[in-house]
């Protein structure tokens, strides 16, 4: 949990392009970035807040790191950077794209406290929506782009996935693997 | 022959084990408490109306009434997770901590690693290691659904297992250098999982059960070296052969720095001594202090678990 402020880039070894193959630790802010076109932390951490309303605080103790182009993992811990193992934490975000787009995953396990670009779905919407069904949605007067679907349950408003909202219509991105028929 | 006859020296009653081996297991599921408390999920089953029962040995463990429980609301939230009952004992043997550095050797597909980072909090660093990239595929998918955000995932052979990538030996605050835990859920002749699985054992042999023994002592030994001293190593099994069992034990006290040390089993669930003579074979005594579970005694799939500490 350490290095978080020297934001490291693989120090000598990192070159100035990103490397597909292995986790590179994202840089904590613009002065640290040292691979052309990688986010850095303070940035990942403002898109939650500013997008959804996630406090910072939320990512305390969780490093970011990317692999591929633009994947943005979140991890509950450190390691040496860069890394060439399978996978590091959760996938959470897809960005170096004019839209960053949050996988299920992350907004599922961290967008129950969301408070904004967060529509609520009845029962029966929602049932469409875990099928992988678009809808229309005219009642939605918010942002258009990539919004937390989630419905109340259990007594509380429990995120399901990313819906694409476009002209009055909210696309289910639930992937094709965990599209159920909860109906 | 039935392998599972070569047991019956071993059980207090040959007829009930036969038996319960034969019956077909029921659907369990592990409520997963990263995502929710026990008492949130069952809830949430009682409202879709599907039937279920709480062991009565763990209140986060629920035998389902009926079908699967893949097509309910608290499934598809992350907040359940299928896992064999019997299979949840390792992981509450090896009791990390938030903020350990856990190794879980054989993780794929994920059931006992996933249950360890809910037993960590979901902090720390817990790396889950297994030798077929097929089957990483499934780990991972097990582990983001669960919310599971402090898996690392590495493909290597556990015999040989490097901590290279993690930095050992350099200077870095971030660079892992040993483990505070490591559990070894080796693969073995599956003869426990008869119940779930009836083809187990079709293509049973001796030969076979002596090949996994010898890759069984090289993973337990690798899971102790690259643990730290007074660390924990949890070895577990599914299947009843000693010579998978005690005798890979009693190979890792007899060739490396660790002892078997004692672990209650949870109240109400039914284990009985690892065994110190088998087959013309003698063991080491402490053997004794690991678990052996016969389905028949808590109505679950076959089992062996055993924990060793390691000494300096």
């Amino acid at each position: 949990m350490s290095d978080e402020e020297s934001g490291a880039n693989g120090g000598a070894a990192g070159g100035p392009e990103n490397d597909g193959q292995r986790f590179d630790r994202l840089p904590a802010t613009a002065e640290d970035r040292v691979v052309a076109g990688r986010p850095t932390r303070e940035e990942v951490v403002e898109w939650w807040e500013e997008r959804y309303g996630l406090s910072p605080e939320t990512w305390d103790g969780h490093t970011f790191w990317e692999k591929g182009k633009g994947k943005i993992w979140a991890f509950a811990g450190d390691l040496v950077s860069p890394n060439p193992v399978e996978a590091v934490g959760m996938r959470v975000i897809r960005a170096r794209q004019e839209h960053w787009k949050p996988s299920t995953d992350a907004v599922q396990r961290f967008c129950g406290e969301a408070t904004r670009n967060v529509v609520v779905l009845e029962p029966e919407e929602a049932e469409r929506f875990v099928r992988g069904e678009d809808q229309e949605l005219e009642r939605w007067d918010g942002d258009w782009g990539y919004l937390v679907a989630a419905h109340e349950f259990e007594g509380a408003r429990e995120p399901i996935g990313v819906g694409l909202y476009l002209h009055g219509e909210l696309r289910s991105t639930v992937p094709k693997g965990r599209q159920e028929d909860l109906s | 022959m039935n392998p599972l006859e070569r047991y019956a020296p071993l059980v207090d009653d040959e007829e009930a084990f036969l038996a319960a081996c034969d019956r077909p297991l029921p659907s369990v599921v592990r409520v997963n408490g990263i995502k929710a408390t026990a008492e949130r999920a069952r809830s949430a089953l009682d409202a879709e109306g599907v039937g279920y029962e709480v062991t009565d040995w763990h209140p986060g463990i629920l035998k389902m009434d009926e079908r699967g429980p893949g097509t309910t609301w608290p499934y598809f939230h992350g907040w359940l997770h299928g896992q064999e009952e019997v299979s949840a004992l390792p992981a509450l043997a090896l009791d990390p901590d938030p903020g350990d550095v856990v190794w879980d050797a054989c993780a794929a597909p994920g059931s006992k690693t996933t249950q360890l980072a809910d037993l960590m909090d979901d902090r720390g660093i817990l790396i889950g290691n297994d030798n077929n990239l097929g089957r990483l595929s499934a780990l991972r998918h097990n582990a983001e659904r669960l919310g599971v955000s402090n898996l690392v995932v590495t493909n290597q052979d556990a015999r040989n297992y490097s901590l290279k990538p993690f930095g050992e030996g350099i200077d870095d605050s971030a660079a892992i250098d040993a483990f505070d835990r490591a559990l070894v859920d080796a693969p073995c002749s599956c003869e426990g999982t008869i119940r779930k699985n009836p083809d187990a054992l079709d293509r049973w042999t001796m030969d076979h059960v002596h090949s996994v023994a010898g890759i069984q002592k090289g993973i337990l030994r690798r899971a102790v070296q690259a643990t730290r001293p007074g660390g924990t190593v949890v070895y577990s099994t599914c299947t009843f052969a000693p010579e998978e069992n005690e005798a890979v034990l009693d190979h890792a006290v007899e060739e490396e720095d660790c002892e078997l040390v004692g672990w209650d089993a949870p109240e109400n669930f039914e284990t009985v001594p690892g065994v110190t003579e088998w087959d013309g074979e003698e063991y080491d005594s402490s053997v004794e202090l690991a678990h052996r579970v016969y389905p028949h005694h808590n109505d679950t799939g076959g089992f062996f678990c055993a924990k060793l500490e390691v000494t300096a």
